[in-house]
């Protein structure tokens, strides 16, 4: 077992609606899809995005496209045209739940993706 | 009878690269058969920025990059008959329309332009509509811009009146692809099915190259070819429904990653994607690659519309400043964090402030400075960074108030801060609220343009 960010497992994009957030994740593989459903959890991305205070976290399954779709409730400080923050969008955010590490067992970390000449 | 269409982007926003409908157009007349491109360019606020310009000038108000999007296309799409339908009129499609002929009778062409209006809710029975859908609405002088998103019918009818150009206000983003197929197949408005497809063929259409390898690269794991020459998309698609997404020659990449991405883009629940044509369904939806950047998608349906019609409310949204200054060295951080203190302290009470470190927390924190008390727990110790201060109310003179404690910064601040920014900018506010569609009359105008 290896605990791996989930940047090197699956791939994400975010968008938002006025105060909510959409964030889809696409295993790299189908063998990868079923890790995602058993680690990256409605709690667990909620625990992720604690400091956005989200009062509601949906994950919907897409198993034929080995993806996920998470809605995030007000996570974006009122959203585009109400927030402070220089990323008022939450465009970057995507990456924010790559950066989640999950254990991955043995049999599955050949499917991991590797930045180039990190071995 | 048309059994086949191309339908390629020319825009997925209003920032978008000027130059992308050259290759698409290249591509769609080489192709010979039916076809038409899309041009997508009103975001949330675009449309009340659009309002805005009109306020001040009744001639503008539309899109202001529709001639140079325009320019080196349209003589190519109406020699070769690829209709071209775009939200670019945005707040004023009269008046695109206007530019648009203007621009025909300079290419010595004739050509017939739809124009689609009725999605302007502004007007004092359009108010007392949202009055009556909605009780948060700001007062009537606030109001900057109200449009009801219109669905298909009005760009169908627009080209089976012959237009060429067919140039709309608020639509939803994908009935100026759907509208199109409607018109070249003949599909019912009641066929959830095949409307349900036409529908997320147009949402993979249109932001443009987020489909085709735009918004996509991350080195070393999915890299894109010639991102600075990204072919924008085209679809093909058959009467029957079935689509394929390929792009326009040049740079970028369609695989099952660049589609699954954007299928997924700003969708909610899967099973029910609403658009005032269709509620699409995407919940059973697979992606095949059936060859080099062409990939199929099967599986998707529709059911019926809903009863209501979305409106976007846009209003005075106050003041938004903001001021950065850098701190670089030994000690960086903890300068620019008393910097922030100071900054606090000094700044007028009945405004909202907040403060990020850019290098270490400048987009994961949250407005209420939270994430900025745990500041530690984040980045690591580093040596360049930028304290950035937003502020924003209502009152214009305590926001610069606010601001003016940024620039103070340089004499009165901690050590050796430098490169100071300040920028301050009125804002527009946005809400949204549904309406039944009886109280919305879509019109459809035929300009005219002769040599």
């Amino acid at each position: 077992m290896t605990r791996l960010e989930l940047h090197a497992l699956a791939h994400a994009r975010t968008g938002d609606k006025g105060n909510r957030l959409n964030i889809s994740l696409i295993a790299y593989e189908p063998a990868l899809y079923p890790l995602l459903l058993l680690h990256v959890t409605e709690a667990a991305v909620a625990m992720r995005f604690i400091h956005r205070k989200p009062s509601s976290v949906k994950r919907y399954e897409l198993p034929k496209m080995h993806a996920l779709n998470f809605v995030l409730d007000d996570v974006l400080d009122g959203g585009v045209t109400q927030a402070l923050n220089l990323d008022s969008h939450g465009k970057t955010l995507s990456f924010h739940l790559l950066g989640l590490r999950v254990p991955v067992p043995h049999e599955l970390a050949r499917y991991a993706r590797r930045a180039p000449g990190a071995g | 009878m048309v059994e086949r269409m191309l339908i390629g982007a020319g825009a997925g926003y209003s920032g978008d690269r000027i130059d992308a409908p050259i290759a698409v157009v290249r591509d769609l007349k080489a192709s010979g058969g039916r076809a038409a491109i899309i041009f997508e360019t009103l975001g949330e606020r675009t449309l009340a920025l659009a309002q805005l310009r009109r306020r001040d000038n009744p001639a503008l108000g539309y899109e202001p990059k529709l001639k140079p999007l325009l320019t080196p296309v349209l003589k190519d799409c109406v020699e070769n008959r690829i209709a071209i339908v775009g939200n670019f009129g945005a707040g004023n499609p009269p008046a695109a329309a206007k530019v648009i002929a203007d621009l025909a009778a300079d290419q010595k062409l004739h050509a017939k332009i739809g124009v689609v209006t009725g999605d302007d809710m502004l007007g004092p029975e359009g108010i007392e509509v949202l009055r009556a859908a909605s009780n948060d609405l700001p007062d009537d002088k606030s109001l900057v811009s109200a449009n009801a998103y219109l669905g298909a019918q009005p760009i169908v009818e627009a080209l089976g009146e012959g237009a060429d150009i067919v140039v709309t206000g608020r639509v939803a983003d994908p009935a100026l692809t759907l509208a199109p197929l409607i018109h070249a197949f003949g599909w019912g408005y009641d066929d959830w099915h095949r409307l349900g497809i036409g529908t997320m063929a147009g949402h993979l259409l249109e932001c443009g190259a987020q489909v085709t390898g735009g918004y996509f690269a991350d080195p070393g794991f999915k890299d894109v070819p010639e991102p600075e020459n990204i072919g924008f998309p085209i679809a093909s698609i058959e009467r029957s429904g079935a689509f394929v997404i390929g792009k326009a020659q040049g740079g970028g990449l369609v695989d099952r990653r660049t589609v699954a991405e954007q299928l997924l883009y700003e969708v909610h629940d899967p099973a029910a994607y609403l658009t005032p044509d269709v509620t699409a369904d995407i919940s059973n939806a697979s992606i095949i690659e059936v060859g080099k950047d062409r990939v199929r998608v099967d599986g998707i349906t529709g059911h019926q519309r809903p009863d209501t019609l979305k409106v976007t409310v846009c209003y005075d949204g106050g003041w938004l400043a903001e001021g950065e200054i850098s701190y670089y060295g030994p000690n960086a951080l903890a300068r620019a964090r008393l910097a922030a203190d100071v900054v606090k302290k000094r700044s007028p009470k009945d405004i909202r402030i907040r403060c990020d470190i850019i290098g270490v927390l400048s987009v994961l924190g949250d407005d209420g400075g939270a994430a900025f008390a745990d500041l530690d727990s984040f980045g690591e110790p580093t040596r360049d960074v930028r304290l950035r201060v937003a502020f924003a109310g209502n009152d214009k003179a305590l926001v610069e108030r606010g601001l003016q404690e940024v620039e103070a910064l340089y004499c009165a601040g901690p050590a050796a801060g430098g490169g100071i920014r300040l920028a301050l900018r009125p804002r527009i506010a946005a809400t949204s609220c549904f309406i039944p569609r009886s109280a919305v009359t879509p019109r459809v105008e035929i300009v005219e343009a002769r040599p």
